[in-house]
């Protein structure tokens, strides 16, 4: 399971402050917590108030190469960011993320194959997100064609079906866990799977428990990686559990210390 | 269409563990030995990198070790009482990289030589040979524990490896190790979920795992040696899959292993359908090293220079560059 940890996010308000007084420490100290507690990519994300993307999203990923050798998650919605940023990564990074639209595919996905990143494949479109499972898998199938046209590794493409709040589009989570069951068919070896997993539990009071209840349940269908808080412990050893309950990792009493300090 | 070979893309490796330290390290070892760097199952060198090949360390014990077949007793009959021209002969005459002492004399039960003795027979041992050491107690934990740590000290730059840590008995070798600069064997019988924990109870009281290798307690050829290569399995794509407390390499007591078998041991005369005696001990051991080679050991600890001559021949074979 790979954990991609959330919280180098404009939208928190420590990150948003540091970005906006571009002050690496708040930024750095996020990071280097992230990393103790076991995440494996960090996401980076300027966050709404930023001016320039392109800068400041560049920026951020060299403040935080400097403490840290983990790779990087660039989640920006400008793709001209997202290519400058990818210069300066000190290891392969990750796109996050790329629609199902040939024109977002053919900009991104040679720019991934170029530095050996990954790309986050949102299976939705233009028009939004499908309500099915089928459809979602539809866009699923589309982004692995083109992969394969692109000659980017099918482990190098992470599908995102979308989960929504549950309080909203209660409808919705059941889907995304087939959607991630078929994903895992479409291809050999397979794409990997990943979905935002606090956008779960959006606006509820009950935010962990939703949130550690659809990782492990998602898990047991075939996800390999998630964007979450990775300071949320109890979710992490809830993640380590379900690793052992699927004979992923060897037991051993200090389990959940051990998946803390996995390497991917 | 080409053919296209799919491969596995591992994100983990085996940790690389040097034993030995030379002059301008703080030793006075005249060669080093490297094990580990591993990046995909034993030999799949299309999927992998492999650095390093796998060693065999030749044993010597600090007793005539009466209980072993005459067959393996022969080719060092003139050294067996003394461990330094033991060690020495190892070296010259059949070219062993790595000498294995065992500190059998120290045992309570049979001569029960003091620290002192014992670290007089390392340091002998050390002065005969310029080849690292594997430097493992009698077995008797509390013996042990009185002798690893002299020995540790006196043997201070060598880079050892030290034996054994086990599950209810590491602290004092591993707290010497530590402060002596050694490597340690965690030695956990055919349970990986302990193994594993060992490895973080090892790693937790300081040493770094680039000093820790692993003894899984492999069963000899007839002697469950498939569960062995179960372990040895699981434990690989542990480590592959990027899981640190089972990257660490592997030793195997081999020789031990394959010369109490009874079909190592047994007499033609008694089984003469089991055939020469010699030939089929050599071979028991042989056999051994090569299939807990194939589960992805590193280090193998072996007796017969016959059985060992054939397991290098093997091992060369294996690690000579694939085609695709």
């Amino acid at each position: 399971m790979i954990l991609i940890g959330e919280k180098i996010n404009g939208m928190f308000k420590v990150i948003g402050k540091a970005v906006t007084e571009w002050d690496p420490k708040p930024i750095q100290d996020m990071a280097k917590q992230q990393e103790a507690a076991g995440a494996h990519y960090l996401d980076i994300n300027t966050g709404p108030k930023a001016e320039d993307q392109v800068k400041t999203l560049k920026w951020m990923a060299e403040v935080v190469q400097e403490v840290t050798d983990l790779p990087l998650c660039l989640d920006c919605t400008n793709l001209d960011a997202i290519e400058e940023a990818l210069k300066i990564l000190k290891r392969p990074g990750m796109i996050n993320s790329c629609k199902c639209e040939q024109a977002e595919i053919d900009r991104l996905f040679p720019l991934a194959v170029e530095h050996k990143a990954a790309v986050i494949g949102l299976c939705m479109n233009n028009k939004g997100v499908p309500k099915s499972a089928d459809d979602r898998a539809a866009f699923a199938m589309e982004l692995v064609a083109n992969a394969d046209a692109y000659g980017l590794p099918f482990e190098d493409l992470y599908l995102d079906p979308i989960a929504l709040p549950v309080n909203v589009a209660q409808e919705h989570a059941v889907e995304v866990l087939e959607a991630i069951r078929q994903i895992k068919t479409l291809s050999n070896p397979a794409p990997r799977t990943v979905v935002g997993l606090s956008n779960v539990s959006q606006r509820t009071p009950h935010r962990a428990i939703i949130n550690r209840t659809f990782a492990v349940m998602a898990m047991a269908v075939g996800l390999d990686s998630a964007i979450l808080d990775v300071l949320d412990e109890p979710m992490v050893d809830a993640i380590a559990t379900a690793r052992l309950i699927m004979n992923k990792d060897i037991y051993c009493d200090s389990y959940q210390k051990v998946f803390r300090q996995h390497s991917i | 269409m080409a053919l296209q070979i799919i491969k596995e893309r591992n994100t983990g490796k085996i940790n690389t563990v040097t034993l030995g330290a030379t002059k301008a390290n703080g030793g006075t070892r005249t060669s080093v030995i490297t094990i580990g760097g591993d990046t995909a199952l034993p030999f799949l060198q299309f999927e992998g990198e492999f650095p390093n090949k796998p060693v065999i360390a030749m044993e010597v014990q600090s007793r005539v070790p009466d209980q072993w077949n005459e067959v393996v007793k022969q080719p060092f009959a003139d050294v067996l009482a003394d461990p330094a021209a033991w060690a020495k002969k190892c070296v010259e005459k059949y070219g062993a990289q790595l000498i294995y002492l065992k500190l059998s004399g120290a045992d309570p039960d049979l001569e029960n030589q003091t620290a002192e003795q014992c670290v007089k027979i390392v340091k002998d041992v050390l002065a005969a040979v310029g080849v690292p050491l594997i430097v493992v107690g009698c077995g008797n934990d509390e013996k042990d524990n009185q002798v690893m740590p002299l020995v540790a000290e006196a043997a201070s730059g060598e880079n050892l490896l030290l034996g054994v840590a086990g599950k209810d008995n590491y602290k004092s070798i591993v707290a010497a190790a530590i402060v002596h600069h050694h490597n340690v064997i965690a030695l956990t019988p055919c349970d990986i979920n302990i193994c594993k924990q060992l490895n973080i109870l090892v790693t937790e009281l300081g040493l770094g795992q680039e000093h820790i290798v692993v003894d899984p307690g492999a069963g000899a050829l007839g002697y469950g040696i498939e569960y062995t290569y179960s372990i040895l399995e699981r434990e690989r794509l542990g480590a592959l899959q990027g899981d640190k407390m089972l990257s660490t390499p592997i030793i195997a007591s081999v020789g031990y292993e394959a010369w109490r078998a009874k079909e190592a041991n047994a007499p033609e005369s008694e089984f003469p359908s089991f055939g020469n005696q010699e030939e089929r001990g050599i071979l028991w051991e042989a056999m051994t090293a090569t299939a807990l080679l194939q589960g992805g050991i590193h280090l193998i600890v072996m007796r017969h220079p016959e059985a060992i001559k054939l397991v290098q021949k093997n091992i060369a074979e294996l690690m000579a560059p694939q085609e695709f």
